[in-house]
């Protein structure tokens, strides 16, 4: 293995980690929220810590090996990935951060009526199905899973979108709950931000993997049908 | 347009067959940059182009090489008017012991021309164009020795400018240079390439994306790829491309 080969394997290596500790963060902020467990958001925001030192250590690694290896082809390609999708994981690391804070402020749990009826739950699922998905699929460096994130990013906009009506019954019809239901709005807001960031990284996976630029041309057929690249 | 060409090329060096069926053309006023590993035959293939290989003996050539659409190699071709029309530039510079001002007007000397104030105009215009007239147009008469590698290189280059060629190969032009002069012969590559067409060999895959528009990889003297510069070093088509310019090869 060459030295470069060595150095790349490092990246993503550290890339990986700092992946599978924001899954990790999305799974405690639900958990936080399920249970309103006050000990997992005080885990969220010491991990957060962690993260934001992963994010610096791949940016600067990422510009090392620029300016010193001249990575070139699927080596260029690789690089300039990783500077993008480190920037996204770090965002829905911040997000799952957010989400703790929320939970933090609560004087009491959100009512099990209004989680359901919003499908939360079911957003906190998808996102970290397409979490777990993008990591797979960068790891294997195997495109065809990453394509369901397409779908599964269309399913979480439908979500967000349908959650307004609900809410807005809500605060109709309990007026003195108004705020926390906002707080609620704000954490399926952020959820559904974790759903384009996994989409920005998915068409990063397939500028690494098959040199194809989807984005303009996603945003077209995202209208009629899901994007392929 | 196209400047030059070849046509299923193959050239064999006693029984080595150095080059096997090349057919590639060069856009006018362009810069292609020639890569692969030492002895894949792109420096054999550039010195087709102004027939420098004819000084070897014992070789063959099968296939056409085209300068303006002109077979070079029909026996009708005067040599001496091909080099004219094709400037070479060397890895190491090669100045003549002359002053500098004589070994730019060289080239118009043998050719016969005594007009010494259109020698002078001739002169000058080349060493701007090579970028070298700031630096030595107060020791036109001084020895030409007296320059720096990197200076030495570009007068080499206002040279072969001197005798008006429209086509320029240069064999590794800046390996034996230090990063400074280099970074002035890509300038001047840059700058030339809106008036000339460009073959350069190169070792340096960085240099061949700075300078190159296209760029064509040899290797065992077989044409693998030639690509838009930009595409060869972001996605190149050929996985032995890749596994070359990654230093993956082998």
């Amino acid at each position: 293995m060459t030295h470069l080969e060595t150095e790349l394997r490092q990246l993503k290596n550290d890339l990986l980690e700092m992946w599978s500790i924001v899954i990790s963060q999305i799974e405690k902020s639900k958990a936080a929220v399920e249970n309103f467990d006050k000990d997992l958001v005080k885990e969220v925001k010491a991990n957060e810590k962690l993260v934001d030192a992963f994010e610096l250590k791949i940016d600067m690694d990422c510009e090392n090996l620029i300016a010193l290896e001249n990575p070139v082809a699927v080596d260029l390609r690789f690089v300039l990935s990783v500077l993008k999708i480190n920037y996204n994981i770090e965002r829905i690391g911040d997000y799952a951060n957010y989400i703790a804070n929320v939970i933090r402020k609560q004087p009491q749990p959100f009512g099990k009526d209004v989680i359901e009826a919003t499908r939360l739950m079911e957003m906190f699922d998808i996102a970290h199905l397409m979490l777990v998905e993008a990591y797979e699929s960068f790891e294997k460096e195997d495109n065809k899973r990453s394509l369901n994130i397409f779908e599964m990013d269309e399913r979480m906009d439908e979500i967000n979108k349908g959650s307004i009506a609900v809410l807005s019954e809500f605060i109709a019809r309990n007026p003195k709950e108004g705020k926390q239901y906002l707080e609620l709005f704000g954490i399926i807001r952020k959820l559904e931000r974790v759903g384009d960031h996994l989409e920005n990284i998915s068409e990063e996976m397939i500028f690494f993997m098959e040199a194809k630029i989807i984005k303009h041309k996603k945003l077209q057929k995202n209208k009629k049908q899901s994007p392929s690249p | 347009m196209i400047k030059a060409e070849a046509k299923n090329i193959n050239f064999y060096y006693g029984d080595y067959h150095a080059l096997k069926d090349i057919s590639l053309s060069f856009p006018e006023k362009t810069v292609t940059a020639l890569i692969g590993p030492s002895g894949c035959g792109k420096s054999t293939f550039l010195r087709l182009f102004n027939r420098m290989n004819d000084l070897i003996g014992n070789i063959k050539l099968e296939g056409e090489v085209l300068v303006d659409n002109t077979d070079i190699y029909a026996k009708s071709t005067r040599i001496d008017l091909l080099r004219k029309k094709v400037g070479m530039v060397f890895q190491k510079p090669n100045p003549f012991p002359k002053s500098i001002f004589e070994n730019v007007a060289y080239g118009m000397r043998v050719n016969g021309i005594r007009d010494n104030n259109y020698i002078e105009e001739i002169v000058i215009r080349s060493l701007k164009q090579a970028v070298l007239w700031e630096e030595v147009k107060d020791k036109l008469k001084k020895s030409a020795f007296e320059l720096s590698g990197g200076q030495q290189q570009r007068l080499c280059i206002a040279r072969a400018l001197a005798v008006e060629p429209t086509l320029i190969l240069m064999d590794e032009p800046a390996s034996a240079l230090d990063p400074i002069s280099t970074a002035k012969i890509e300038e001047l590559i840059h700058e030339l390439k809106k008036d000339y067409t460009i073959m350069i060999v190169t070792h340096n895959l960085q240099q061949a994306g700075r300078v190159s528009d296209f760029t064509a990889f040899f290797y065992l003297g077989e044409l693998i790829e030639i690509n838009e510069t930009k595409k060869m070093f972001i996605n190149p088509a050929k996985e032995k491309t890749q596994n070359y310019i990654t230093g993956r090869f082998g």
